[in-house]
């Protein structure tokens, strides 16, 4: 392959923004049929890049060179028109429109010109990416969102594709799948720059990869020569600590209870509980794995309050019913909760991080006093939380929303953890997160389970329920499988019950 | 057959048409995510700026044409401020309906008592004459026949066009339309001049075909009306069109209403329209599906790359 002229080659592409410096001197070359990992943590300087090869973005200095000829690539048509085609992580997509409709406008007019819908149809079914152009992307599940932008792409016979996280709303099924038609792209000598957290996948799927750092190109590998975890440390320059599970206690009495509980979601395109029955018993971590969309939410919310329902003992905090409390009450309980949005949900992003710590702890940090806001007690409480769960920022002052994705999960967990609650209740914990950040978090988890508190983390990022469960679960369609000790799971049988394949039974022996 | 049916539709159809050029306007520039609240402001607009041109030259053409300018200089006032200075696009809006009115009071100020002759008709011999389907059908100016011919080129351009396809893309996920390349404040730029001319248009009839004369605030709130409209044809041209004529022909029952001497307080009929919308509100509410198919996803939010 070394002889050929490289697809694709960057030389010194530096680009600052105002106070940061997101790429500095990044250099990378892309062969031919090459499937080229890029990799590093939350802001290393990844999306900025991509955006530069893509067009979106231009470079403060560096060149680029496409196929041996040096270029500006002026805007994604410009892009486009040269075989380059990206997914992107968050989904360019139009809810409210068909797929045919979101097809069409994400290629040039010559292309849409005829009839698109068979030909939608032909790529679908010659790369194994089943798609009806016809209908609505709201109606769609996650997996087919992808495929609607993966056969954009090859609609537009790509010389490069670039992936953009690409699996991290896949079952491991749908992961498998997409790996199938990716190598068999890169086979037709597609090449494909891969952008992921996942190390395990890049080391099934990747030829080469590319490590960043700070906005710096800080190594190479082959990933198939590499284990997950010394990629890791290339990445975070650091050694890694994996979460260890403290020392094993016998668990407690139930503390975290939910019976039959139904529900209708009051989301547009949202999932109705059914019948859910769960029990969370003191120093006990339990998962609950799923793909997005399958109920997370509603549960979620039925958990922490913001949806009540009909009969208040169908949700127990120790004695206590709560079904039909609200979210003051049942942190008074001894409930802790961290939703899946940080900013917008777990934090009010414009406001200060003490006043978003004084916004959750008012009560049971007793933050008042006749009424007013003690703000030295809230400040040293955001201090604290800071201080002993290893965020980086300034100050306490600084809005929650000048926090990168990993410092202000830690401080949130943070601030529900230094609440002391008897159950703490996580959606996708370290969705977004980087790797350093993500293995703190769950050591807090698994040392807030080790003191005695139930644990319930409802995540779709397997690795991670595997390192942290005690007892999983899998949530399909709203409906809520029997708690098993997760020893008795396999990677492939949770991933059947996901996609809600098989029933529990077939599962166990698959 | 009464007699006065005819005559009485035919006010129908005047009363309608600029409600139909400010709402199908309207629509354009909410499907592209812009919620301009200033048509009130740019229909004055284009009624004074129409009736002075139309009185000084005389030459009705250019009139229109210049009514048309009118409301769309205007818009380009709120769409550079809310687009490319991402000032807040309620607050924009109604102070551009503050504006207009107060700037077009300025304006017109010489041009109180003065008439205009108005637009010829479109007449065609023999077909014309049919009794009841010819005065209704034909013999209009060109600026109705330009209203329904306006409503039904929208509704094409936006369900079938590529160009449409982006004004609703833009409107629906900006972020999405963005990465893909696309110019998001361009196309919306695009879209509230047109608003602004469609508008404008509209103030053009009023000024030079309902009371051919100028007055200030002669409008009297039909920039709003139109705004409900869009809510009410749930952003759809054609429906914003049969609608115009619904809120027109509840606007001319009103008069009538009063002429046969029939007790219903005038201020109820005047009320019906916004009555109406709250109604459809409520209604498009409870079912959310269909709403959100609809209704832009990003309506009022102002669009800057970095985000």
């Amino acid at each position: 392959m070394t002889d050929q002229t490289p697809r694709l080659e960057l030389q010194g592409i530096t680009k600052a923004y105002p106070g940061v410096i997101a790429n500095n001197n990044v250099s990378l070359k892309i062969m031919p049929g090459e499937i080229h990992a890029l990799l590093g943590e939350n802001g290393a300087g990844k999306s900025t890049l991509v955006k530069f090869i893509y067009g979106v973005q231009k470079a403060d200095s560096g060149s680029l060179k496409w196929e041996g000829q040096e270029m500006v690539i002026q805007n994604p048509n410009a892009a486009r028109k040269l075989g380059i085609g990206m997914v992107f992580q968050h989904f360019s997509l139009f809810d409210a429109m068909t797929v045919e409709e979101n097809i069409a406008i994400g290629i040039s007019k010559e292309l849409a010109a005829g009839d698109l819908n068979q030909r939608i149809r032909d790529v679908s079914q010659q790369y194994g990416l089943p798609l009806d152009p016809n209908r609505y992307v709201h109606t769609l599940s996650v997996g087919e969102r992808q495929r609607i932008e993966v056969v954009r792409c090859l609609l537009q016979d790509p010389k490069l594709l670039i992936m953009d996280e690409p699996t991290s709303v896949l079952t491991p099924q749908e992961v498998d799948e997409l790996f199938k038609t990716l190598r068999r792209l890169s086979e037709e000598g597609v090449s494909i720059l891969y952008i992921s957290h996942k190390l395990q996948e890049i080391k099934d799927l990747c030829h080469v990869a590319t490590i960043m750092r700070m906005g710096e190109v800080v190594d190479d590998c082959i990933p198939s020569e590499e284990s997950p975890r010394s990629m890791a440390e290339m990445m975070m320059g650091d050694s890694l600590v994996s979460p260890e599970k403290p020392g094993k206690a016998a668990p407690g009495d139930p503390h975290l209870v939910v019976r039959d509980l139904s529900l209708k979601s009051s989301h547009q395109h949202g999932v109705d509980l059914k019948n859910i029955n769960l029990e969370v018993r003191q120093g006990e971590v339990v998962g609950i794995a799923g793909i997005a969309g399958n109920g997370q939410i509603e549960l979620m919310e039925v958990l922490s309050g913001e949806m009540l329902v009909e009969d208040a003992s169908s949700v127990m905090i120790g004695k206590d019913a709560v079904g039909k409390s609200g979210p003051s009450i049942r942190r008074n309980a001894g409930l802790g909760f961290v939703p899946e949005e940080r900013l917008g949900h777990g934090t009010v992003p414009e406001m200060s991080l003490w006043e978003n710590a004084f916004l959750s702890g008012a009560r049971t940090m007793n933050l008042t006093s006749n009424g007013f806001i003690d703000i030295r007690g809230s400040v040293k409480y955001a201090l604290d939380v800071v201080a002993e769960f290893n965020v980086k920022t300034p100050g306490v002052e600084h809005a929650a929303n000048s926090l990168s994705g990993g410092n202000l999960q830690k401080f949130i967990f943070g601030r529900e953890i230094l609440q002391n609650p008897g159950v703490i209740v996580a959606l996708q914990p370290t969705w977004g997160v980087d790797a350093g950040s993500a293995a703190f978090i769950r050591q807090s988890l698994l040392d807030l389970a080790a003191k005695g508190a139930a644990v319930l983390v409802i995540s779709q990022d397997l690795e991670e329920l595997f390192e942290v469960s005690d007892q999983m679960a899998v949530i399909c369609e709203g409906e809520l499988s029997p708690t098993r000790p997760a020893e008795e799971f396999t990677v492939e049988a949770i991933g059947l019950l996901m996609a809600g394949i098989v029933g529990e039974e077939e599962a166990a022996h698959a | 057959m009464p007699e006065w049916i005819v005559p009485a539709l035919l006010t129908i159809i005047t009363a309608s048409t600029p409600l139909v050029f400010a709402a199908v306007g309207e629509v354009v520039v909410e499907k592209s995510g812009v919620l301009n609240l200033g048509v009130e402001g740019m229909m004055i607009t284009g009624a004074v700026v129409a009736f002075g041109v139309g009185v000084t030259t005389g030459n009705a053409t250019l009139a229109i044409v210049s009514g048309a300018l009118g409301g769309a200089a205007i818009a380009f006032i709120f769409g550079f401020l809310t687009l490319y200075l991402l000032s807040n696009q309620v607050a924009t809006g109604l102070a551009l309906t503050i504006f207009g009115l107060g700037f077009s009071a300025l304006l017109g100020h010489g041009f109180v008592g003065k008439t205009f002759p108005g637009l010829p008709g479109l007449e065609i011999p023999f077909i014309s004459d049919i009794p009841i389907l010819g005065p209704l059908l034909f013999g209009h100016d060109i600026l109705v026949y330009g209203s329904v011919i306006s409503a039904a080129l929208v509704t094409y351009v936006l369900n079938k066009t590529r160009t449409g396809l982006l004004i609703r893309a833009v409107g629906e996920n900006h972020h999405a339309a963005h990465s893909i390349g696309y110019s998001v404040n361009k196309i919306r730029m695009a879209c509230v001049l047109f608003g602004g001319a469609m508008a404008g248009l509209g103030g053009a009839y009023l000024s030079l075909v309902y009371t051919p004369l100028w007055a200030e605030n002669m409008t009297a709130g039909r920039g709003w009306i139109a705004l409900a409209l869009v809510v009410f044809a749930s952003w759809k041209a054609w429906r914003a069109f049969f609608g115009a004529y619904l809120f027109g022909g509840i606007t001319i029952i009103q008069l009538h209403a009063q002429g046969f001497g029939l007790e219903v307080a005038p201020q109820f009929l005047s009320m019906l329209p916004y009555l109406a919308t709250v109604v459809v509100l409520v209604l498009i509410s409870r079912d959310s599906t269909r709403a959100s198919i609809n209704a832009p996803a990003c309506l009022g939010r102002s669009f800057h790359a970095s985000g």
